[in-house]
């Protein structure tokens, strides 16, 4: 507009504030930033969680995404729904607003889905021309023989046993992993072009390796010889282990137990026995235990199925002697440091066996001779790349010394598979990248609705304490949907449009797709609302070079 | 959409939008074709409320009207900020008036429209608290008295914020500003219950009247949307944080409209024709310290010096309106809500 086209008594024509670049006002950006979420960090199966929460929040074609990147970590889903202890339970956000988001149970879910509609695995990768021997048929060599096949390796898995599963097939009750589910996942992993060989025990790695031309191999062979303790016992006296009570039972088998059977020990595999004692018709299971229940290992959901189900136990106590039908147990207290120390007084209790689950150990012979690999206290120790002292040959699983569960061996299956994969191209591992953790005091939890947790549904005591039926059922597609999207979705953007609202500078604009963001810095003064009100922390403060 | 129609998060309630949620069902402020009726440029202080508030209502405002809309403003922060001679920040027709007559001007506007057969043009009058508690005050109880068609919205920052700081009918007890010292045995602002507008604009039985903030985007829209469903007289009352005025940190602005309705010292309802019909329960309730701390305007009442029997007081005002409004609520074991 010219000078002469403006109105009477007007000097300057009409412009926009947009002339006015209040950014340069700015000491500080906000950026958006992506962030760890706990319950990724916390997984020991290396999933990410969050991110397939947020496929699955989307309901139907987000399921399949959902599963395949759950897969992309880890090749049990259902399996895993059912037996994970979910440490990312414990460490979810969640839990300190409501309670935790229940992701076993979505996990279980979409597991389940996948079995029920046949999704498959993106086929193996092109060959590479490497030969990888695997050693135990357990879920540290599945996953490793899934990822390594993946990677485009020729996998050769050998197993002592008539069945591929290990633990998950011979340790853990059939009320908590139907067989059905592990041998579908099972067949999806060998589908995919692994060679399983069953009842092949190797006594001699090094031998099998250069006989049958291996380029590494894999030792994951478990942890299934029940440790023993001396304990005084009568020549009736009916004393078993708990590895084998289990595997018995698992390969069908009716173990003699008797009415009364005492259980000594505190761990998973304690609750297990004692939990399948009661279904093969004991009319008193009793968990004998030194410590208290606080100290004791055995995870807290299954002591409460087992209490549920009529298990008795027995805390602060050891056996001392065990008659034919009675044993005698000691009371313990516990000292200042925590530890049990025995008081002298003793009871005699009925018995007609004990079950020991004092802990198992492995057999390594198949390493011995192999001078370089470190077998100190029974278990074989690796360096970060999970390689023993002898060049090629790894370890995985319950053989390593750590926590030892299903979801850590198939970490350790996941994660040995890249390293043996690293090494047949001779590089060294990436270091990942250190991420900041998305922790709960960076989130703006007005933003998420109220909602308590969807609980899955249990079966009746009664039938429980008779029938080897699983005891937890899973949920249905509402209730899993529900539980999704209670996922808060911790340190990365779930697109919630909050920052576009609450600019006082009209700043931040969405661009194109829903969901993706940018922040106009000729207009951003720094003033932080977006951060403070970013429900799931996923935007911070940025000084400026000033 | 009321808080309670959609169960879970991730399709919220409370958050401005979401991928998952339908358009239809997402804020205003979360649609990308937003009028975005206040533009950047404008010269407010980082993390200003008022300008925040501003696009929340006129935004919502334009999409009820269609676009079609005639603003008056009277003189104030907003004014001052959005529009300084040549450039302005409106994206809408927008007309300035003086400090005290916004709500003549709007008058004059709608029935100028009126006259003109052009009704389906909407008005909205708006000024900041001393536009609309002190000085226009005559006005306005004029144009309600009236039942004019006007909406008009107070944003209230509680002080004369542009001319530095001096107090208004709605600046609250206690306050710090430039002409109410912290000294002496009462410091600060007088206790006594100020201009409560919103009650004031009931006693004339217009036909709509409303509380909000910014902190809650979907109720203020819900309430602009209502408001604009209808004719006549309609006052909205929105409580806009001011990092300058109250001396708080430019990120809190939000944070500190949501304490002050969660502490219960901003109730916030809506009246028809002199009727309160709805108000918003407290959802996390906290005490008004959590609101008064993170304000230097009230930093005389704390520390070793402090006045806790002072802050006890402000306490006592918000435990009224929690009773006056009943915004508590009531949860049974059984778990169903009663307010």
């Amino acid at each position: 507009m010219s000078e002469h086209d403006l109105p009477f008594a007007i000097t300057l024509a009409p412009a926009s504030s947009r002339a006015d670049l209040t950014g340069t006002w700015r000491t500080e950006r906000a950026s958006y930033v992506t962030r760890q979420a706990p319950c990724g960090n916390a997984c020991p199966a290396g999933e990410a969680v969050r991110d397939w929460l947020y496929d699955a929040e989307e309901g139907d074609a987000g399921y399949e995404r959902a599963w395949r990147r759950i897969m992309d970590a880890n090749p049990f889903p259902a399996v895993m729904g059912r037996v994970c202890y979910h440490p990312c339970e414990t460490s979810c956000n969640r839990g300190q607003l409501d309670e935790s988001v229940g992701i076993n149970s979505v996990e279980r879910f979409l597991g389940d889905r996948a079995l029920e509609l046949g999704w498959r695995p993106p086929p193996a990768g092109p060959p590479t021309g490497r030969k990888v021997l695997v050693v135990g048929a357990g879920p540290a060599g599945l996953a490793a023989a899934y990822h390594l096949v993946r990677l485009g390796h020729e996998v050769v898995l050998k197993e002592a046993e008539s069945r591929p599963g290990g633990m998950m097939r011979w340790g853990i009750p059939r009320y908590r992993l139907p067989r059905t589910v592990l041998e579908a996942e099972v067949q999806r992993i060998l589908d995919l072009g692994v060679r399983l060989e069953l009842d092949t025990r190797v006594d001699d790695l090094v031998s099998t390796m250069s006989e049958e031309h291996f380029d590494a191999a894999l030792v994951c062979v478990g942890a299934q010889i029940g440790r023993r303790a001396y304990i005084p016992a009568g020549s009736a006296a009916h004393v078993l282990d708990a590895v084998s009570v289990l595997h018995g039972v698992a390969a069908g088998e009716q173990p003699l137990l008797g009415r009364r059977v005492a259980v000594y020990g505190g761990g998973n595999t304690a609750i297990d026995a004692a939990r399948t004692a009661k279904r093969l018709g004991a009319e008193d299971a009793l968990v004998v235990y030194r410590r208290t229940r606080e100290r004791m290992p055995a995870n807290e959901i299954e002591v409460q199925e087992a209490e549920e189900e009529g298990v008795r136990f027995r805390w602060l106590s050891t056996i001392g002697e065990v008659e034919e039908s009675s044993i005698v147990v000691e009371q313990m207290e516990l000292d200042e440091a925590g530890f049990p120390q025995p008081t002298g007084r003793t009871e005699v209790l009925a018995a007609d066996s004990v079950v020991l689950a004092l802990g198992q150990d492995s057999d390594l012979s198949l390493l011995a001779g192999l001078d370089d690999v470190d077998l100190g206290r029974g278990v074989v120790h690796t360096t970060s790349a999970m390689m023993t002292g002898q060049p090629g040959v790894f370890a995985a699983g319950d053989v390593t010394p750590g926590d030892r569960s299903v979801t850590v061996a198939i970490g350790h299956g996941r994660v040995a598979a890249g390293r043996i994969d690293d090494w047949l191209a001779g590089l060294a591992p990436a270091p990942e990248p250190p991420r900041e953790l998305a922790a709960f005091d960076m989130l703006n939890t007005w933003y998420y609705e109220d909602a308590p947790r969807a609980h899955r549904p249990r079966l009746e005591a009664v039938r429980r304490q008779s029938t080897f039926d699983e005891v937890v059922e899973g949920l249905d597609a509402d209730n899993a949907l529900y539980e999704a999207r209670r996922c808060m979705s911790c340190g990365t953007c779930f697109s919630c449009d909050n920052c576009v609202a609450v600019c006082p500078d009209d700043a931040v604009h969405n661009i194109g797709m829903p969901g993706t963001y940018e922040i106009d810095l000729d207009y951003c003064k720094g003033c932080g609302i977006c951060v403070a009100e970013c429900p799931c922390g996923a935007i911070e403060m940025l000084p400026e070079d000033i | 959409m009321a808080p309670t129609d959609l169960k879970l998060y991730q399709i919220g309630t409370f958050a401005a939008g979401n991928r998952l949620l339908d358009p239809g069902d997402r804020s205003v402020q979360a649609d990308p074709g937003r009028a975005s009726s206040i533009t950047s440029g404008h010269r407010a202080c980082q993390g200003c409320g008022e300008a925040l508030g501003a696009r929340f209502v006129l935004d919502a405002a334009m999409r009820a009207a269609g676009g079609e809309i005639v603003i008056a403003n009277a003189t104030g922060c907003l004014e001052v900020f959005s529009t300084p001679y040549p450039e302005s920040a409106w994206q809408l027709a927008w007309v300035h008036s003086l400090f005290g007559n916004v709500a003549a001007v709007a008058t004059g506007v709608a029935a100028a429209l009126k006259a003109q057969g052009r009704e389906h043009v909407r008005v909205v009058a708006q000024a900041g608290d001393g536009g609309t508690v002190d000085i226009g005050l005559g006005c306005l109880s004029g144009m309600f008295e009236r039942n004019d068609d006007v909406l008009f919205v107070c944003y209230d920052n509680q002080g004369y914020m542009n001319t530095g700081v001096q107090r208004s009918g709605a600046t609250p007890p206690a306050a710090r500003t430039a002409n109410t010292r912290p000294v002496g045995s009462e410091p600060g602002n007088v206790f006594g219950q100020g201009k409560d507008l919103p009650r004031i604009a009931m006693a004339h039985e217009i036909p709509y009247v409303a509380t909000a903030t910014v902190a809650d985007l979907r109720d203020l829209e819900r309430k602009v949307e209502k408001a604009m469903s209808l004719r006549g007289a309609r006052y909205l009352h929105v409580l806009v944080p001011c990092p300058l005025g109250w001396a708080s940190a430019s990120q809190d602005t939000i944070r500190l409209a949501r304490l002050a309705t969660q502490s219960g010292l901003f109730p916030v309802f809506e009246a028809e024709h002199g009727v309160v019909t709805a108000t918003t329960p407290i959802r996390r309730r906290v005490p008004v310290e959590d609101y008064l701390t993170l304000q230097g305007r009230f930093a005389h009442l704390f520390g070793p010096d402090g006045r806790p029997d002072v802050v006890a007081r402000i306490q006592a005002g918000a435990d009224r309106n929690i009773d006056r409004y009943d915004l508590v609520t009531v949860v049974d074991p059984d778990g169903v809500d009663h307010v």
